[in-house]
This record gives C-alpha cells, sequence and structure tokens, in this order.
C-alpha cells in the first residue's frame, strides 16, 4: 500500500484551495456541473481510501487472523500500513457515514416539506405571493417548483427589476439546483474539507441564475441593479440581525457573494477557460486513478494472505 | 346535532369516528386547513360541518373532538371568531388568507436549519463592508434609496 492510496485523501485539500477561485473564474454553468461533480468525485474517493486502510487493518487483528486462518504477521510484514494508521481510518471512514447519513435524511426531509409547502400555496401559476411586510423572494423546489415572493419585495422594484428577478428564480427551478447544493453538501458531509467546495456550489448556481437573467432580459446592467436593490432592502429591513448573522458566519473578511454577483454582472459575460476545465478535469481524473490503484493493492495483499 | 359540551378540549366523544385510517398528520398542518376551509366557506361553520367539508378535502375521517379542538385553540389564537348558534358554536376566519400563508411559510422555513437546502434565496445577507461596496458600484442607481424601515421588529418571527 503506497502512495496511491493516500492520494485521495490530499487531493480534497487542493480542492478546498481551489474552489472560490473556480467559482469566480469559470463560466457559472460549467463551474456548478465541475464543482459538484468533483466534490462527489472526491468524497467517494477518499471515503474509499479510508475504506482500504480501514480493510488493512482487519488483516492484522489476530483475533480475526485465527478465525480467518491467515497468519496476522504476514499480513504486518507485506503491508507498510500500520495498525494504528488502520484503525483510525476505521474511525473516520464511520464518522463520515454516520455524518453523511444523517445529513442525507435531514435534507431529504427538508426537501420533502418544502416541495409539500410549495403544492399547498395557492396560486394560479408558478409564482405565488406572501402578503409579508419583510421582502424575500426564493424558488421552492417541488412538484411544481414555486417562485415566492413576498408583498413588500415586489413593491420595491419596477417592471423590469421584477422581470429580472422572476427570470432569475426561474432559472434555480428549471436547473433543479437544489440537486446540485444536495449533492455537494452531501459530498462535505463525507469529506469536511469539501466545505468550501459545497459554498462555492451555492455561489454558483445564483451566479448561472444571475447570467440567464442577464440573458432573458438583455440588460446585464438591469440584473445588477435588482440583485443590488433587494439586497439593501432585505439588509434594511433586517438590520443587525443580519449583520450578526453574517458575522456569525465569517463573512467580515473580505467582500460577501452578493456585491462580487453585482461586480460580475457589471463586468462582461464570463468566457471559457479551457485549460482550467481540462486542469481540473485531470485531478479528478488522478483521484480516481489513486484510488482504483489502491483497491488493487489490497487485493494483491488478500491474495498472499490467502494462499496457503 | 352538535352537543356542546363537546368543546372541552379532549372532552368524551361526541361522535363515534373511528381512530384516524388516514395518515396522522401535525396539528399545525391540520390548524391551517381548518382555516382554509373556513376561509373559504364566507360564512361562520360549525365544528360539524368543518369536519364534514375536510372529509371531503381528501384528509380523511377526523374525530369530531379533534376538529373541536382545533376550532377551539384557533379562537384563544385570535385567528378564529366564533358565536353562538342554537347550542353550538359557529366558527369564522379572522386572518387574511395571504397572511396566513406568510406566516406558515415563515414558521416552516424559521424551523429548518439547511433553509438554504430548501429554497433559493433571490440575495443572501450582507456583511458589514458589502453595504459600502454595493452603493460604490452601483451608486446612482440606487438612488431611489433601500426604503429601510426603521421597524423594530428584528426580524424575530
Amino acid at each position: 500500500m503506497h502512495i496511491a492510496v493516500y492520494l485521495p485523501l490530499v487531493l480534497p485539500a487542493l480542492a478546498m484551495v481551489s474552489a472560490r477561485w473556480l467559482a469566480w473564474r469559470l463560466e457559472p454553468r460549467t463551474a456548478t456541473w465541475l464543482l459538484t461533480t468533483s466534490a462527489l468525485a472526491l468524497a467517494a474517493a477518499s471515503s474509499a481510501a479510508l475504506a482500504i486502510l480501514a480493510a488493512t487493518a482487519l488483516g492484522q487483528l489476530p483475533l480475526l487472523a485465527v478465525v480467518g486462518h491467515w497468519s496476522a504477521r504476514v499480513v504486518g510484514r507485506n503491508d507498510p500500513v500500520s495498525i494504528a494508521e488502520a484503525l483510525t481510518a476505521c474511525l473516520l471512514l464511520a464518522a463520515a457515514a454516520c455524518a453523511t447519513i444523517r445529513a442525507a435524511v435531514r435534507r431529504v426531509r427538508a426537501i420533502v416539506r418544502a416541495a409539500r409547502e410549495s403544492h399547498r400555496l395557492r396560486s394560479a401559476g408558478r409564482l405565488a405571493v406572501l402578503s409579508d411586510p419583510a421582502p424575500d423572494a426564493y424558488a421552492l423546489p417541488g412538484l411544481p417548483g414555486r417562485i415566492v415572493v413576498t408583498a413588500a419585495m415586489l413593491d420595491a422594484l419596477d417592471d423590469r427589476e421584477r422581470s429580472a428577478l422572476l427570470a432569475h428564480e426561474r432559472t434555480h427551478l428549471t436547473g433543479a439546483h437544489y440537486l446540485f447544493v444536495a449533492v455537494a453538501e452531501l459530498s462535505a458531509a463525507a469529506n469536511p474539507l469539501l466545505y468550501p467546495v459545497a459554498s462555492a456550489v451555492r455561489y454558483s448556481v445564483e451566479r448561472w441564475a444571475d447570467e440567464r437573467a442577464a440573458k432573458v432580459t438583455g440588460d446585464r446592467h438591469l440584473v445588477a441593479r435588482t440583485v443590488g436593490k433587494a439586497a439593501l432592502l432585505t439588509d434594511g429591513y433586517h438590520k443587525k440581525p443580519f449583520a450578526t448573522l453574517a458575522a456569525a458566519r465569517g463573512k467580515l473578511r473580505r467582500a460577501g457573494p452578493v456585491p462580487r454577483r453585482v461586480q460580475a454582472l457589471l463586468a462582461a459575460p464570463p468566457g471559457s477557460s479551457p485549460v482550467v476545465l481540462v486542469f481540473a478535469l485531470g485531478v479528478l481524473a488522478l483521484a480516481a486513478a489513486s484510488t482504483a490503484e489502491a483497491a488493487h493493492d489490497l487485493l494483491a495483499l488478500l491474495q498472499i494472505v490467502g494462499s496457503p | 346535532m352538535d352537543s356542546s359540551a363537546d368543546h372541552a378540549a379532549g372532552g368524551h366523544r361526541g361522535r363515534h369516528q373511528p381512530r384516524h385510517a388516514a395518515p396522522r398528520r401535525r396539528s399545525g398542518e391540520l390548524s391551517g386547513l381548518v382555516l382554509e376551509v373556513l376561509g373559504q366557506a364566507g360564512r361562520p361553520l360549525t365544528a360539524g360541518e368543518v369536519a364534514e367539508l375536510l372529509e371531503g378535502t381528501g384528509v380523511g375521517p377526523l374525530a369530531y373532538t379533534t376538529v373541536v379542538t382545533i376550532l377551539s385553540r384557533l379562537h384563544v389564537h385570535g385567528l378564529a371568531d366564533r358565536s353562538r348558534v342554537g347550542r353550538a358554536y359557529a366558527y369564522r376566519a379572522v386572518a387574511d388568507e395571504a397572511q396566513l400563508a406568510a406566516r406558515r411559510m415563515r414558521r416552516v422555513l424559521d424551523a429548518e436549519d439547511d433553509r438554504a437546502a430548501v429554497l433559493a434565496r433571490f440575495v443572501g445577507g450582507l456583511n458589514a463592508r458589502d453595504e459600502q461596496v454595493l452603493r460604490r458600484l452601483l451608486g446612482p442607481d440606487l438612488a431611489s434609496g433601500s426604503q429601510a424601515r426603521d421597524d423594530p421588529r428584528d426580524g424575530a418571527e
């Protein structure tokens, strides 16, 4: 068991530092797909690597060796993974499994509840207006999905800004963005190093919807203005609590996602950059390859153990 | 038909309804449904009429006492008015339909830990610097102002 098994455990760290940059640099739709599949692939690869390491522990446990008719010493001699390492991998794997299952259950329940609420909202079409003094607008996944806007938000925007807002939310529904976010966040539950990737996915689905709204309305500046206006309106309504919330999330260091979105909309539309894409795919291929290599090593080890 | 003595919460079963054949629903959902029924009716309804209407919407057979309990609770919370009709009470929804939807939605969503999972919000929170940055980027376009309300609500909904 050489370096191959450790590579999938290290690569998520690489994803961690590059995720935000990828979300800013790449065209949003590409970025969303890339980041989500990366998160999933890296979570799977790192979990597989942990499982492989943990499996070597089984071979070295004297108790199991007696039952399984092999020599624990033979296993230990042929495999450079210490038993301490292997047991640590066991624990990490168990923790990851628990965290992922819990997160998955919560996520599915939340989505189902949202879909049910969406279904019960009384509205003719896709749009539901709530008479709520707090300005808010969001897309609820469901069958059918709905766009929920409060009266306060609608009142504050003019006709064109409203259509920008609706185009943005509609993109979230037609693109099933809640799925991308769910996959990314579940991957992060399996491997916490991937949390930055999950938040990058959350950001890039917003950018995806912004860009689509800009295309539909034909006016990037309009969408930028709508986003900024809505943000200041919402922030102004909630005043301190929002700032406290943002501070609690540690966003004080640099400009948050909303100004970044406005900035991106005021600039030219992002182009594709094949170099970055190829590099990222290369990293994923490396993760897959090294996981396969480690699995192959494990099988070889088990064959040594198994032969009389 | 209706015994007003049944209005005690958890009183004896006036009508011998079987236990819920339909899947159990949380009482919050049922309250919402009852309010909807009241809102749609356009005239005060007795508990028996509400129960019948609910059955018609496919909620499944509800115990009469359940409906009575819900109506009493709604009355206590100021969401429904009641008036005497013979020996029973007739209830009428007080709050506006849309307001109820808003309130219910807010309750559902605030109860979710991962709110981000459930909805894709148009704009998220702003940190301390964000407001300045936004105003700098968009400048005169925001001249209409953010219509910031001095609402001491503090988001405590």
